[in-house]
């Protein structure tokens, strides 16, 4: 069974006396341990899409099963259970609370789950080790570097060990070096096992993934295996099949 | 995860998002400090009455009457005077003849007062108020003796010029000797002093008990004034035989006073009850006027509070977006907004109980106000409610924030 399962999923939008399609009717799988890019021009409903697959938003119509369930019919609490134990989301302008420390921020999807005060502070140290900020856990989001806050956001994401790592557009806001950083990271978690989902509207950054779903429209255009990714030493060679829309 | 660590959390959460917004804060919770200072400062006078008057009532006795010309509840001035044009004194005779006819009493004591100048050889005092009563004085009242003794029974029927005198008049008459066996004047008339009382303090600051000479009642009124206004104490043997006791001392004086059948008493039989019901009355007064100030302020406190909530839920739409994006409840949003709420209420609180600790002492002289524990949990208790109500509204309206409209949010 593929961990995420999408049919017929649609979800639309009332402005004014007019309806917006900002999803029509995609189905698609995705297995566990993918590294994918969803594709397309700017409104092209990617945002949307990385919403439902997030758990952030309920679709209009269709079928969306997680890791067995049912999530299309679930209720606001039931969301954000699920997205506190099977998803971490990095955000382009990376969302850290301004008035907390890297630890803090990291910790504070275990203080959500409930794991006790000594306990998740170990796991939160150990996660920013992880991400190479075994040096910065007390400094506040205003202390740190762009590149180095996006590293917390995925430390923030990665430390409940979620089943989906979602990222709407992680480099957007860094200089190419300091993305080409990022990038490396979420290469060597898709090499650690993590199933890694990255929107983006860059082919640049696309070319990394291992599968790309292109959108237009609100339709999945095209979806296929990504022949040349760059080298990754120890890179898993079983990708995605590709779907047909 | 546990409700406990949920409020810990938010607590820290609240914490710093107050921290942030000082000056912000600190002028929102001025309505709320205001709004403790009153309620505590209530709380605290309608208690410090209380304890006050329930002491000073303690001597009078539950089980006695107070045979008088006027009743202790008076309205007005106006019924006041109409009681003195209307009503006849009630005087030496009466007083002695009730004393004599009355069965059921298991004691009763025989009073009047004036005000006269007290001198020893060269020494003048002021004025002091000069008591004309009987030998069971001491036992009624419950007075102590400093130095000698206190009137004999042979001494008030006969009338003798001896005298017991308070511990004020004692010190301004007599220096570095005893009183006792000295020959004092009590207006114009010698008398010998027996006894000095221990000093007694003063009734809830105003005037001092210790001014005072008792001289027998028949020497008062041979030898100072004919026309004093008396008064007979009557303790009962039980507080059961009260009522008894007041019907037969009212058919006494209704023939004594040769009051008509049909007419109402001309005179009053006084008791501690009916001063405890008009104290009643005075703090549902003093208690719902300091209720309603206060929960004016606290209503325009609350709305402050009300008010400063949404703007921080609306200046932190993207952080409760964040924070619902990793995973928080629905509760632990509410919980936090209104534990930040809550936070700033209790420390305005905390503060306006500061205040009327420090204006309690200030009063403390004139009046026996004190703060207890209780009136303290009051306000705290008071302080964090109106954070939660106040604090809901908003709350809410972030609890219920859509996460993807709160993460777009700029
Ligand atoms: N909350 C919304 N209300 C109305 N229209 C929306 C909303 N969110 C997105 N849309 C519309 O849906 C379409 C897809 O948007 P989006 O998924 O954000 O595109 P992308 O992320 O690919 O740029 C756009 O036309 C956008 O205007
Ligand atoms: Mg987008």
């Amino acid at each position: 069974m593929p961990l995420i399962s999408v049919e017929n999923l649609s979800r639309r939008y009332l402005m004014g006396g007019e309806t917006i399609h900002a999803l029509r009717d995609v189905s698609l799988a995705i297995e566990s341990g993918e590294y994918l890019a969803i594709m397309g021009p700017s409104g092209s409903g990617k945002s949307t899409l990385m919403n439902l697959l997030g758990c952030l938003d309920s679709p209009s119509s269709g079928r969306y099963e997680l890791n067995g369930s049912r999530v299309s019919e679930m209720d606001d609490d039931q969301l954000a259970e699920i997205r506190n134990r099977e998803i971490g989301f990095v955000f382009q302008t990376f969302n850290l609370l301004p008035r907390s420390t890297a630890l803090q921020n990291v910790e504070l999807p275990l203080v959500y789950s409930g794991m006790p005060a000594v306990a998740r502070r170990q796991r939160a140290i150990e996660v920013l080790a992880q991400v190479g900020l075994a040096e910065r856990m007390q400094h506040k989001p205003n202390e740190l570097s762009g590149g180095q806050r996006q590293r917390v956001a995925i430390a923030r994401a990665l430390v409940t060990r979620p089943s989906i790592i979602l990222a709407d557009e992680p480099t957007g806001n860094l200089d190419s070096r300091t993305g080409d950083e990022i990038m490396s990271l979420f290469a060597e978690l898709s090499v650690n096992g993590n199933t890694v989902i990255l929107v983006t509207h860059e082919e640049e950054i696309a070319r990394h993934t291992r599968r790309i779903i292109r959108i237009r429209d609100g339709l999945i255009a095209s979806d296929q295996t990504n022949i040349s990714p760059p080298p990754t030493p120890g890179a898993h060679t079983d990708t995605g099949q590709p779907m047909v829309p | 995860m546990g409700w406990l660590l949920e409020i810990k959390e938010s607590c820290f959460i609240a914490w710093e998002a107050i921290r942030a917004n000082r000056l912000r804060s600190a002028l929102t919770a001025l309505g709320i400090i205001v709004g403790i200072v009153t309620v505590t400062l209530m709380g605290m006078t309608l208690e410090g009455l209380n304890v006050a008057f329930r002491s000073n009532l303690a001597k009078l006795g539950a089980e006695t009457l107070y045979v008088q010309r006027i009743p202790w509840e008076i309205r007005s001035y106006q019924e006041w005077l109409r009681y003195r044009r209307t009503r006849r004194e009630f005087d030496w005779f009466q007083a002695r003849q009730l004393e004599r006819r009355i069965t059921n009493a298991a004691a009763s004591t025989l009073m009047t007062e004036g005000r006269f100048t007290v001198t020893y050889r060269d020494r003048s005092g002021s004025r002091a108020s000069v008591i004309g009563t009987t030998a069971d004085y001491e036992l009624t009242t419950g007075v102590e003796l400093a130095e000698g003794r206190f009137l004999l029974a042979q001494e008030c029927d006969g009338g003798r010029p001896v005298c017991v005198i308070g511990s004020l008049v004692a010190s301004n008459l007599f220096l570095n000797e005893s009183p006792i066996g000295k020959r004092m004047r009590v207006a114009s008339e010698s008398v010998d002093v027996v006894g000095v009382l221990s000093k007694r303090g003063s009734f809830m600051g105003q005037f001092s008990l210790d001014n005072q000479v008792l001289v027998p009642a028949k020497f008062f009124v041979e030898a100072l004034t004919r026309d004093s206004e008396f008064s007979l104490q009557i303790k009962a043997r039980s507080a059961a035989h009260l009522p008894a006791l007041e019907e037969e001392v009212r058919a006494v004086m209704r023939i004594l006073r040769r009051v008509p059948p049909s007419a109402e008493d001309d005179f009053a039989i006084n008791q501690q009850q009916s001063i405890l019901d008009s104290f009643g009355r005075v703090s549902t007064i003093i208690g719902s006027v300091g209720f309603f100030i206060s929960g004016l302020s606290l209503l325009v406190g609350g709305i402050g509070i009300m008010n400063i909530m949404f703007v921080s839920v609306a200046e932190r739409t993207r952080e409760i977006g964040v924070r619902k994006a990793i995973g928080a409840k629905r509760r632990v949003i509410l919980i936090q907004f209104l534990t930040e709420a809550a936070t700033i209420c209790l420390a305005a609180g905390l503060v306006g109980l500061g205040i009327a600790w420090g204006v309690s002492f200030a009063l403390a002289s004139t009046l026996p106000v004190s703060m207890s524990p209780g009136i303290a949990s009051l306000a705290i208790g008071v302080s964090i409610a109106v954070g939660v109500i106040s604090g809901f509204l908003p709350a809410w309206r972030a609890a219920r924030m859509n996460p993807v409209d709160a993460l777009r949010n700029e």
